[in-house]
């Protein structure tokens, strides 16, 4: 049997950036994610790779930039407030089309909030969180070892798209430790770099940037990042679907929320309910066709999420047009997460 | 089979190492798991607390609203969390610093260790958080004792390994406690 580690979440992340192949990281301490940091700053240097704590946030999402711009694998991470001072440098790299993984162990907010976890930056993720209508990828991982498969995928989906991609998840998956396979990086054709920047070394000259000023320059720029956007719909969306057959109601959670609804729909089974889960684990691209093939036979849909109301939106969206949606969440305070037992008294009230 | 436990104490008791070992105990024994834990802003002396999930299948939520069983280390974790142990279930109490006087359930059955008192008998006040595993171990059959013992090795830090036979005295002690 293939060694069983037991590992936190955000170990996890770092540990599967190695094994992906990044050997640069930039970031700045917040909790609850500095284990990402702890664990790079130690391993990174034993691998000629460069760890630095930048400044601020801003300055390390413009490492990360300047660092995809050479064709090698970056990361950095943080936490909401720290994601919120980013935004700007992922919308610059979004119109860039560079690739470099951004990891958000959310908290809560609005402003400084809390250490709390939290869901509430699921619009600040999904919808472009910075300026100019760009999207970026969102992977949410519910377990350990979905931090480390999605961290290894999130490098080679924002190569492949030349994007930035996200890892979203909170302290419950940062810091809660399960059983890890660390699988080895699979092998997977992925396209070369041709417009990495080299330096002053003769060929022809590569320029990254944003910045489109020529007349219908700029459009058909970001139709060219549309097309895009719409072949992740078509090729990458993944979800996960539970209990599914047969369900009278549609449970729709992601990452830490789904955990605990995972447990209440097990218990509505056991007092024989027939309800199922279907966990978004792209955000973006997210499952709308799933969701609506789900709901051509379950007509009734319970979106559950630690925050007021996000996803919900997205959920409305994508199905059947007389399905009804409901909705149970809230933002969280200090130490009241949702547990299983109050999920399922949910399940029964809309069943 | 799914079985879950939370541990509760202040910090600088072990609760979390406690859970810590728990859990990968139940992975060197091959079954899924996982450890929530939480605590409060100040390190020592302010609250610790973990919940463990062991599972043959999934583990499902790591986070439990009525766990069966409670490792109830302090006074302030048995006010706030004592109402809440899953009826039927079993809450083990650190009789040393906690009292029952104001606990009224009948429906669980509550188990007191003078754990602090065994820990000072052994001659190492810190092995509380053991007397506390090891009798939640011998009532709940959720690992082996010698998994626990194996999993010393790896849950406690090399400089720390020269008191592994202590902590498995302690482990000893507080299942030979909880059989009584």
């Amino acid at each position: 049997m293939t060694k069983r580690l037991f590992v936190k979440g955000n170990e996890a992340v770092a540990m599967a950036a190695i094994e992906a192949g990044c050997r640069y990281y930039f970031g700045y301490p917040i909790t609850p994610q500095s284990d990402i940091p702890e664990y790079l700053s130690r391993e990174l240097p034993k691998l000629n790779g460069e760890f630095i704590q930048a400044e601020s946030e801003i300055a390390s999402i413009n490492m990360l930039l300047g660092a995809s711009a050479t064709g090698v694998r970056a990361m950095t991470s943080s936490s909401s407030p720290g994601i919120s001072l980013k935004q700007e440098g992922i919308s610059y790299m979004a119109g860039s089309e560079l690739p470099g993984v951004i990891v958000n162990i959310s908290r809560s907010g609005p402003g400084l909030g809390g250490i709390d976890a939290s869901q509430a930056d699921y619009f600040q993720s999904v919808k472009g969180g910075g300026h100019g209508g760009y999207h970026i990828i969102v992977l949410a991982p519910a377990s350990v070892q979905e931090m480390y498969d999605l961290t290894m995928l999130a490098f080679d989906l924002a190569d492949i798209y030349r994007m930035p991609t996200m890892i979203l998840a909170d302290s419950v998956v940062g810091q809660m430790k399960e059983a890890l396979i660390a699988n080895k990086r699979p092998v997977r054709d992925l396209p070369a770099k041709d417009w990495a920047v080299r330096g002053k070394g003769g060929g022809e000259q590569r320029v990254v940037k944003s910045l489109y000023l020529g007349d219908g320059e700029l459009e058909a720029h970001n139709w060219k990042l549309h097309a895009k956007y719409q072949a992740l719909k078509e090729q990458e969306v993944r979800w996960e679907e539970y209990e599914t057959a047969g369900a009278e109601l549609l449970v729709t959670a992601f990452g830490s929320t789904a955990r605990i609804a995972k447990t209440a729909i097990m218990m509505a089974r056991e007092a024989g309910l027939k309800v199922g889960l279907l966990r978004p684990i792209t955000l973006f691209p997210f499952p709308e066709k799933a969701l609506l093939e789900q709901t051509k036979t379950c007509k009734k849909v319970l979106v559950m999420e630690l925050n007021a109301g996000q996803m919900v939106e997205d959920v409305r969206l994508s199905v059947a047009r007389d399905a009804e949606v409901s909705f149970y969440g809230r933002p969280p305070g200090a130490g009241s997460l949702p547990t299983p037992e109050e999920l399922l008294e949910q399940i029964r009230k809309h069943l | 089979m799914r079985q879950d436990v939370f541990i509760s104490g202040f910090g600088g008791q072990g609760a979390l190492l406690a859970g810590n070992l728990l859990a990968y105990a139940a992975i060197i024994e091959g079954r899924n798991v996982s450890f929530y834990p939480s605590y409060g802003v100040e390190k020592r002396g302010g609250a610790a607390m973990c919940t463990v999930v062991i599972a043959d299948g999934e583990v499902g939520s790591p986070i439990v609203g009525n766990p069966s069983f409670m490792i109830i280390l302090n006074q302030s974790s048995l006010d706030k969390y004592g109402a809440k142990v899953k009826p039927g279930g079993v809450c083990i109490v650190n009789s040393s610093l906690v009292s029952t006087e104001n606990f009224h359930r009948s429906d669980i059955q509550v188990i007191e260790i003078p754990m602090n008192d065994m820990a000072m008998d052994l001659g190492d006040a810190r092995m509380v958080n053991m007397i506390g595993l090891g009798a939640y171990v011998e009532k709940s059959g959720a690992v082996s004792l010698s998994a626990l013992e194996n999993g010393l090795k790896e849950v406690l830090p090399e400089r720390n390994h020269r008191f592994i036979p202590a902590n498995i005295k302690a482990i000893e002690a507080g299942a030979l406690r909880a059989r009584q």
